[in-house]
């Protein structure tokens, strides 16, 4: 391993910017003649509007114009889409209700846009915003999916009766029932996945400009996938043809899932400065972000998991209703669908799988994917069975684990996926040795010493990324094709350049990526430029989410250098003389293998370049592109353990260690891999211990801001142990499974499953908070019960 | 409108500005020095952190009028020619990803290990941790940030 190369923990290449305060985000872009948006938000879950009286914002001096709802539609700017279509198990189409970037009539959660004001300054559009008067009739409200599925609850959408959008099923239900009928154990539970909001430190922000001249619109946004933004914003929301539109999405500050979506705000900026000629700004801020950006979660399930005599699982199933929100998001049906229930054979051979999914419109913010969608849900579901039916059945959690295992590749399960390499009991020999499993009982004598309870948790995750392949997913109701693209130039100076359709907000590319050619090419990784994120550089690319970078987006820069190579030798072949066989690249050359023939990397550039002296037939240049199709989804996979510690008095819990041991398959960089998986199980002890959106029966939010949405801080985390034990993808080229994901979607259940396990009662629901915990303490009768 | 006079990574600047501008508004909008995030309105997130007279101070939550007069410091002039050793730290251990947060974390830890030098107390990981309550970052999950403090304090 070269110390650039696959596998080396190269320092990333793109801090200098962001240490120095040069990073370039959205809000940093600024430009002549520029003007700012504040929309106008119902301050209501649900309403009629019966008018809108902008007269007195419009007369405020430095107020540009107030636009609204009627305005936008009656320019033919189209209803937001949802882009994965899914049918109810009866064969009928999705209930999907309209939603316009401004709401015309009515209004269905709160923070839903009404109008837009444009000013000279940002503080005069908020203050003029204030200033527009809605005539709202209130509406009862309905924010709990189960309440929105009863007869008597509030109707959202005249198309969705009942408030369901579709009752879709995977798997086959009656061989399932007859499995657990037959089960000798069965182990039952009701789940609740709670509502997160994603919380990217850097808000959401747009800039849209509006070239009358050239009848051309450029968009800077705060998007994980601009290509996508562009091909939405052009062929569904009218705003400018393809070609006549630029979107542009520069250093973004964090993703998670929720800068994936094309949201109202920049359909309504990229509207307006055609409407005022004027670039136009918006920006959001945190309070803003609470009530606008896509929430995440919020499942309510019940599940029955049977066991055989020999505590083997024979059936399992699943009835689980998901909140979606007011309106369908972009992925909103997929996520709780084929990115979740897919995921309920977990690592286990499990012959009968049966899931049941209801989607449900409530007034609250729309929800789609947030890191993990719908496989955190998946592994907190099947994991938390597992923990409950091993305490059930009195034996080992790991050990009633490891006798359910799959050990045999490629395995399918009954729910679509095909599991094509993994060590799954290697995993978990790794994370027990790892977290010394061993010593936990002295250790829990030692804190039932200090008075303090103490507890053990597993979790055996699995995922899949990469989705794909694209007609597969199309079968599926997907509206896009999930390949990846990319071109790899090389100048003639011999200098590289990889435009990719990958995106960074975090994942450190710019890094990751050039070593990769680094490697290839055996190169300087100072040689190599990473560009994406703009539509104008970079042909096209689907984006970055799922957790696809590394697996989809990195085997199409591999597909593009496989072209540039076989042009090299190519050309090296006909100046050296020799046969294309012979050539090989090496040391910043290129050469005639056991001979002392060779010319400069460089040199091979300018030959390309110059074409005085090429093959017969070559075109001049050395630039190839490529679209990279994956054959099949990746499997990351792993085992997680958390230990707790719990004060009975006060029901506080630390997390006094946390042992990962992931399967990525290849790793490019173990450094940027074990970043991105401290960030996903911070996120997941989030969700497991403090995080959660809350809503009054009347949909206004409670929890709008970090005053009140708890937010992981560095005092409520541990140092984490991360190992790796990577077997690899035999279905991409470099053998990669992806690692953003996996902790945010692994955490959760190791978290209370080790909490349950401490305080002696498993009735605790997420977020653990102090409160939760020692309510569920009191109910077990451990509080005084330290012995 | 209200004229103020105030000392930024060691230059002179003179401005009228409305008596409402924040600092954080005033850094980034009339100075153009971008590099100071906004990421929340409560006070909470800290990547707004800047130095005001030698301590550090969340410029979100700070009217510019309040500062005439004022050193200010923010993280385009932390680097002195070369990156100060805790730009270098949060590089060496991976203590960033998407960066937003980043100046404030550098901000907020390079007061942290100049108050416990100027005390004499250690700098422990523990209370690192609870010296971070101020800042937040969703991407690291806190673990390389508090290994890049550790490593800055011991090469300040």
């Amino acid at each position: 391993m070269s110390e650039q190369g696959i596998g080396a923990r190269v320092k990333r290449k793109e801090d200098k910017r962001f240490t120095t305060g040069k990073g370039k985000y959205t809000d940093d872009v600024r430009h002549e003649n520029q003007a700012y948006a504040a929309f106008v938000r119902s301050p209501y879950a649900h309403a009629n509007v019966n008018g809108i009286d902008a007269s007195e914002a419009e007369a405020m001096d430095g107020v540009i114009a107030v636009l609204n709802g009627a305005q936008l539609t009656g320019d033919e700017i189209g209803n937001i889409i949802c882009g994965w279509a899914v049918n109810s198990k009866d064969g009928s189409p999705m209930n999907m209700g309209a939603w316009s970037a401004l709401a015309t009539s009515k209004v269905r959660y709160l923070g839903d846009a009404v109008a837009v004001v444009i000013a000279e300054t940002q503080a005069l559009a908020r203050q003029a915003a204030e200033a527009v008067l809605v005539d709202y009739e209130v509406l009862p409200a309905v924010v709990s999916a189960v309440k929105a599925l009863k007869s008597d609850a509030p109707q959202l959408h005249d198309n969705a009766p009942g408030n369901l959008i579709f009752d879709w099923e995977i798997g086959e239900e009656a061989a399932t029932d007859a499995a657990l009928a037959g089960a000798a154990h069965i182990t039952e539970m009701k789940i609740v996945n709670n509502r997160l909001a994603p919380n990217p430190m850097e808000p959401r922000s747009a800039v849209a400009t509006y070239d009358e001249a050239e009848e051309h619109y450029t968009l800077y946004t705060t998007s994980q996938n601009p290509h996508v933004a562009r091909l939405i914003l052009s062929a569904f929301y009218n705003v400018a043809p393809e070609h006549k539109l630029r979107v542009i999405a520069p250093d973004v500050g964090g993703g998670f899932g929720a800068k994936i979506y094309v949201y109202p705000e920049e359909i309504v900026c990229l509207w307006a400065s055609m409407k005022t000629n004027r670039s136009v700004k918006w920006t959001s801020d945190r309070s803003e972000a609470f009530v606008t950006d896509a929430h995440g979660r919020d499942h309510v399930s019940t599940a029955r998991m049977g066991f055989d005599e020999n505590n083997k699982i024979v059936g399992f199933k699943v009835d689980t209703v998901a909140n979606l929100g007011a309106y369908m998001s972009l992925f909103s049906s997929a996520v709780p669908t084929y990115l979740y229930a897919t995921l309920l054979s977990g690592q286990y051979n499990i012959a009968n799988i049966h899931c049941n999914v209801r989607t449900v419109y409530t007034n609250t913010v729309p929800v789609d994917a947030y890191r993990g969608a719908g496989r955190p849900e998946a592994c907190y579901l099947v994991e938390r069975m597992m923990e409950t039916a091993a305490r059930e059945l009195g034996v080992d959690p790991s050990e009633l684990r490891r006798g359910n295992f799959i050990g045999e590749f490629p395995h399918q399960t009954p729910v679509i996926m095909a599991y094509d390499a993994g060590d799954f009991a290697g995993n978990l020999d790794q994370s027990k040795e790892a977290a010394d499993v061993a010593g936990f009982a002295a250790r829990k004598a030692a804190s039932v010493a200090n008075g303090k309870l103490r507890g053990l948790g597993y979790s055996c995750y699995i995922e899949a990324c990469g989705i794909a392949p694209s007609a597969a997913v199309g079968s599926l109701g997907a509206g896009v094709g999930l390949w990846e693209s990319a071109e790899v130039r090389v100048n003639p100076v011999g200098t590289i350049e990889v435009l990719t359709g990958s995106h960074s907000h975090g994942q450190g590319h710019e890094t990751t990526f050039a070593q990769v050619v680094a490697d290839r090419f055996d190169l300087p990784i100072e040689n190599i430029q990473i560009v994406h994120g703009d539509t104008d550089k970079v042909q096209f690319g689907m984006g970055t989410y799922g957790s696809r970078s590394a697996a989809v987006g990195l085997s199409a820069i591999v597909k593009a250098m496989d072209k540039v190579e076989a042009k090299v030798k190519k050309i090296a072949a006909h100046i050296l003389e020799a046969s294309e066989e012979d050539i090989v690249i090496e040391g910043g050359q290129v050469k005639v293998a056991g001979t002392d023939k060779a010319m400069g990397w460089h040199e091979v550039g300018l030959t390309a370049y110059m074409a005085h002296n090429l093959p017969e037939g070559m075109e001049p240049g050395l630039k190839e592109g490529a679209f990279y199709d994956p054959v099949n989804f990746t499997f990351p996979a792993g085992t997680y353990i958390c230990e707790v510690e719990v004060d009975p008095e006060t029901g506080v819990t630390t997390i006094e260690r946390f042992t990962a041991v992931d399967d990525f398959g290849t790793i490019i960089n173990p450094m940027i891999v074990e970043g991105q998986v401290h960030g996903g199980l911070a996120q997941g002890i989030g969700q497991a211990m403090l995080e959660g959106v809350v809503y009054d029966d009347d949909g206004q939010l409670l929890t709008g801001s970090y005053m009140d949405y708890t937010m992981p801080r560095a005092d409520d985390l541990p140092f984490y142990k991360v190992l790796h034990n990577s077997t690899v993808c035999p279905n991409n080229p470099l053998g990669i499974k992806g690692c953003g994901e996996a902790g945010a979607i692994g955490a959760p259940p190791a978290v209370i499953n080790a909490i349950t396990d401490a305080i002696g009662n498993n009735d605790l629901a997420m977020p653990a908070t102090p409160q939760n915990v020692w309510a569920a303490i009191q109910a077990s009768g451990k509080s005084i019960a330290v012995q | 409108m209200t004229s103020i006079k105030m000392t930024v990574n060691g230059k002179s600047v003179e401005k009228e500005v409305a008596d409402q501008t924040l600092l954080s508004e005033f850094l980034r909008e009339n100075l153009r020095l971008t590099g100071t995030h906004v990421g929340c309105d409560t006070s909470q997130c800290g990547a707004c952190t800047v130095h005001v007279n030698g301590k550090s101070v969340k410029s979100c939550t700070t009217l510019a009028v309040s500062l005439d007069g004022a050193e200010v410091t923010t993280i385009e002039g932390v680097a002195n020619g070369e990156l100060h050793p805790m730009q270098v730290a949060f590089n060496d251990n991976h203590g960033l990803q998407c960066g937003f947060c980043t100046p404030g974390m550098i901000m907020s830890g390079i007061d942290m290990v100049n108050r416990y030098k100027a005390s004499g107390q250690e700098l422990t990981s523990d209370a690192i941790r609870h010296e971070l309550e101020g800042n937040i970052c969703r991407c690291t999950g806190y673990h390389n940030i508090v290994k890049s403090i550790q490593d800055a304090a011991a090469k300040m």
